[in-house]
């Protein structure tokens, strides 16, 4: 059997029960943000693949992957000051210490 | 040849997530990451998105990753290692239940594949739709307004008061 549409779901879907696994279960803040990477490029492949098998010639799924890329830099320019802030505070960056919002 | 071309790629990626999550070394798990953003990058060239793997190797390879790793350097517990807490079992069993349902609803869902050819190169079409009329002129301007909001308050975090 030929490579097709599913081939691709499969593997989006294996990369990204494997980023959930990372994201609860590590302590390490820089490792849940990788684990969080690890499943937007997921969601990215389901989306151009959706987009090269489904509407080959409206290009859709691209474009949406761009406007996620765009979005993946943001949050992990904003998640680095954050822990990079949170370990001026607590000299620590496992999440298991974070209760700073704790009330 | 083509799904020879695949079948690597797909087994190196999962590798590299793997090693991601079961590396002691942060250091080394942020490099088997790189190592899975270029394999995501030849699966687009696989999917005829050239365009979005050269984006994806410049902001992902380019960015992201020297940011992680900056981020790991400035924050030195590196001699704290990768370790897991206490949801081992529960995480194992949720991300396996995800997989089990996603992978069944995609096996058996009937997918319009349509016959036509994939549009390449894809990069003119791309800007087109992107900036055209009736296309996704406002997303982008709000796209640029979420970067520049990152930014700044990247740089509002960081700075010593």
């Amino acid at each position: 059997m030929s490579v097709g549409l599913e081939h691709y779901l499969i593997l989006s879907v294996v990369l990204f029960s494997i980023g959930l696994y990372g994201v609860i279960v590590k302590r390490n803040a820089v490792v849940i943000l990788m684990c969080i990477e690890i499943m937007l490029n997921a969601v990215n492949i389901s989306l151009v693949a959706f987009s090269r098998y489904v509407v080959p010639l409206m290009l859709t799924g691209q474009i949406f992957a761009i406007f996620v890329i765009a979005v993946a830099a943001a949050e992990a320019a904003v998640g680095i000051a954050i822990i990079i802030t949170i370990y001026r505070n607590r000299e620590s960056i496992n999440v298991d210490k974070f209760d700073i919002t704790k009330w | 040849m083509f799904d020879i071309v695949f079948w690597v790629l797909a087994i190196v990626s999962i590798c590299a997530a793997l090693a991601v999550i079961l590396l002691r070394d942060v250091f080394r798990a942020a490099l088997s990451l790189v190592l899975l953003f270029l394999t995501i990058a030849g699966i687009y060239i696989s999917l005829h998105a050239d365009f979005l793997a050269v984006v994806q190797i410049l902001v992902y390879v380019g960015a992201i990753s020297i940011l992680i790793i900056v981020g790991i350097m400035l924050t030195r517990d590196v001699h704290y290692g990768n370790p897991s807490g206490k949801l081992r079992i529960p995480a194992l069993v949720v991300g396996i239940l995800l997989f089990i349902v996603l992978a069944y609803s995609v096996v058996n869902t009937i997918w319009v594949i349509s016959p036509q050819p994939p549009l390449e190169p894809t990069t003119a079409t791309l800007g087109s739709k992107l900036f055209s009329q009736g296309g996704y002129l406002l997303t982008v301007e709000i796209t640029a307004v979420l970067l520049l909001t990152a930014i700044l308050g990247a740089i509002v975090l960081i700075r010593d008061k």
